[in-house]
């Protein structure tokens, strides 16, 4: 832009400083924080200069919430939730876009519908089926034939009922299905002319062109898997699979106890670190994904 | 758009389809079928089958004043905090779009909050925002009581907007940047020639053009604030409702009479209407956001 504008330079200037004290300044409350002594983190005023403490504060919230197996299970139930969505979203938008189906409105329609159904309004149910994984099938028959089946199939307290009920994802079909609709029809065809069928057009066509796609949604779905909060918190009863988020409440300082808030934020930065790792460095994908969803 | 379909197999595309769709039968329509049957039904106090009620279970929730209050909650929340979210993500975007020396270093910082779950944010903005220490300690030590989310619901209402603005503040300004780079260059560039300065130019030509996606974040921000899982997460991590259910928002009085209050019936009625809610909101959204400009 030919203007020489310097009043409006320095607005903008402003502007930005104002925009990163707002949205990081609290980032850098949690750095300071989290490496001060107890008796500076509580002092009046707060101090916003970093001390050397953060390891020993750091050590402190590792034992005191145990997050050696918290991250753990977070980890697992990130992977899981992202390769489960990744994977399955790619094969219904397969069966969406590629075959003449009458099934293929019902397919759409069925997985768009689940975008109005957050799990918040329909957490009893949810939980139940969980709790035996069988429900749906065992109403069912009993139903129609008053059969009785007796075995459970229990998804409480274990990695497959942490990650199976959120694998199911409208988004990342809609991703992939977008993206397969903008390929020319002639790739379909002329992998048809030299004889591959469709499974063969999906693995060895689709999935390598679909990358860029795969890591923008690899990456927003990581950061969601990461951070789910409610699910877990209802259905894990046992320590041993408890996730980051449930352990935030026992980094919290007892009510009359110490206020030792210094752990609090350590123990939090920690927690905050991966997504915001993913978030950082692979932002470029990220935004992508971000920006492609939401179409 | 439609495809010039390609395959021909009635049984593959159910193959590939099936995977999801039984995990959508069991965890989304199995569970909405049992919303919808608990909403219209109630279980006698001395055992026995459900009963058929008809709407009792909504009334009873109408007649309800904290039911009302939540409504009021929740409509603050969605109404302040996406407004707010909005509003602090255009001022950037524009900022940011004008390309001055550094500002893809803003750009680049803007979007972490983004990455924060809620409850996360809410666990160290409980400290940051304390009223006994962080940053308006010193306030309240001149003024005091003057901030005190534990004891005044408002306080606290102020408390879980204001992390809600904070984590989403960066994702409209993502969405408001991108609207920003697909207006063409040469509209500002006609209106410079014209003699309009940086500001004229905001609000006169990048502002207008922006109305598509201003509305499209209005609306997936409001749909957000009222049922999104963030605003569960705060509400749940940092106040739990209160002081005196006064951040107590629909999504958490329904997950609390249901799991606290064991009220099935009255958190599936009020889970219908939420559900209702979500749907209007689509609508909205497709009804009139995919007409949205596009320039290209």
């Amino acid at each position: 832009m030919i203007q020489r504008t310097p009043v409006a330079n320095a607005v903008t200037y402003a502007i930005m400083v104002f925009g990163f004290i707002l949205l990081i300044g609290p980032f850098l409350v949690i750095i300071a924080g989290a490496s001060q002594t107890m008796q500076q983190v509580n002092a009046i005023p707060f101090s916003f200069l970093p001390d050397n403490q953060f390891l020993t504060n750091a050590a402190q919230a590792w034992k005191r919430a145990d997050l050696g197996t918290a991250m753990t299970n977070s980890l697992i139930m990130a992977v899981l939730v992202t390769a489960g969505k990744v994977a399955l979203s790619a094969f219904t938008a397969f069966a969406i876009v590629f075959f003449r189906s009458p099934l293929k409105h019902v397919f759409f329609w069925s997985v768009f519908i689940t975008l109005m159904l957050p799990l918040e309004v329909r957490v009893v149910p949810t939980y139940a089926v969980a709790a035996d994984l069988l429900q749906p099938v065992k109403s069912i028959l009993s139903l129609f034939g008053g059969i009785q089946i007796g075995i459970d199939w229990n998804l409480l307290n274990s990695y497959t009922g942490l990650t199976l009920p959120l694998i199911a994802t409208a988004t990342g079909t809609f991703l992939y299905r977008q993206f397969f609709m903008t390929l020319p029809d002639e790739l379909a065809e002329a992998a048809r002319m030299d004889g591959s069928g469709p499974v063969r057009f999906f693995f060895d066509m689709l999935l390598p062109l679909s990358r860029t796609n795969m890591l923008a949604l690899t990456t927003i779905m990581f950061v969601y898997g990461w951070n789910q909060y409610l699910w877990p918190l209802l259905m894990v009863t046992d320590p041993s699979y408890k996730t980051v988020m449930m352990s935030l409440r026992s980094l919290l300082p007892a009510d009359n106890g110490t206020p030792d808030w210094n752990v609090t934020l350590a123990g939090s930065l920690l927690i905050m670190l991966p997504p915001l790792i993913v978030v950082g460095v692979l932002q470029r994908w990220f935004v992508r994904g971000l920006v492609a969803t939401e179409k | 758009m439609e495809k010039r379909a390609v395959f021909k197999s009635w049984w593959l595309p159910i193959v590939f389809a099936l995977p999801q769709l039984l995990l959508i039968l069991c965890f989304f329509y199995w569970p909405v079928a049992a919303v919808v049957n608990w909403a219209f039904t109630l279980e006698p106090p001395f055992g026995g089958p459900a009963e058929f009620v008809g709407f009792a279970n909504f009334q009873e929730a109408f007649a309800d004043p904290f039911y009302w209050n939540s409504v009021v909650v929740s409509l603050i929340f969605a109404i302040v905090g996406p407004l707010f979210a909005i509003s602090i993500g255009l001022v950037l975007a524009i900022a940011v779009d004008r390309q001055l020396p550094g500002s893809g270093f803003f750009r680049f910082l803007y979007i972490l909050p983004y990455a924060i779950a809620g409850p996360a944010a809410g666990m160290a903005f409980r400290f940051i925002l304390s009223p006994e220490r962080g940053l308006a300690a010193s306030l309240n030590a001149m003024w005091p009581d003057i901030w005190n989310p534990a004891k005044y619901g408002e306080h606290a209402l102020a408390l879980v907007i204001i992390i809600f603005i904070w984590k989403w503040s960066g994702y409209t300004f993502i969405f408001l940047l991108a609207g920003l780079q697909s207006v063409p260059r040469a509209l500002g560039e006609a209106a410079a020639m014209d003699g309009a300065g940086p500001f004229r130019r905001a609000i006169d030509v990048q502002v207008p053009l922006l109305a598509p996606t201003l509305f499209f974040l209005l609306v997936t921000m409001m749909t957000e604030g009222f049922v999104g899982a963030d605003t569960f997460g705060i509400v749940h991590a940092v106040t739990e409702g209160g002081p005196n259910h006064g951040t107590e928002v629909m999504v958490y009085r329904i997950v609390d009479e249901a799991f606290k209050g064991l009220n099935y019936s009255g958190a599936s009625a009020q889970s219908i209407i939420l559900i209702g809610l979500i749907m209007i909101f689509t609508f909205i959204q497709f009804r009139f956001v995919e007409k949205r400009v596009h320039y290209k």
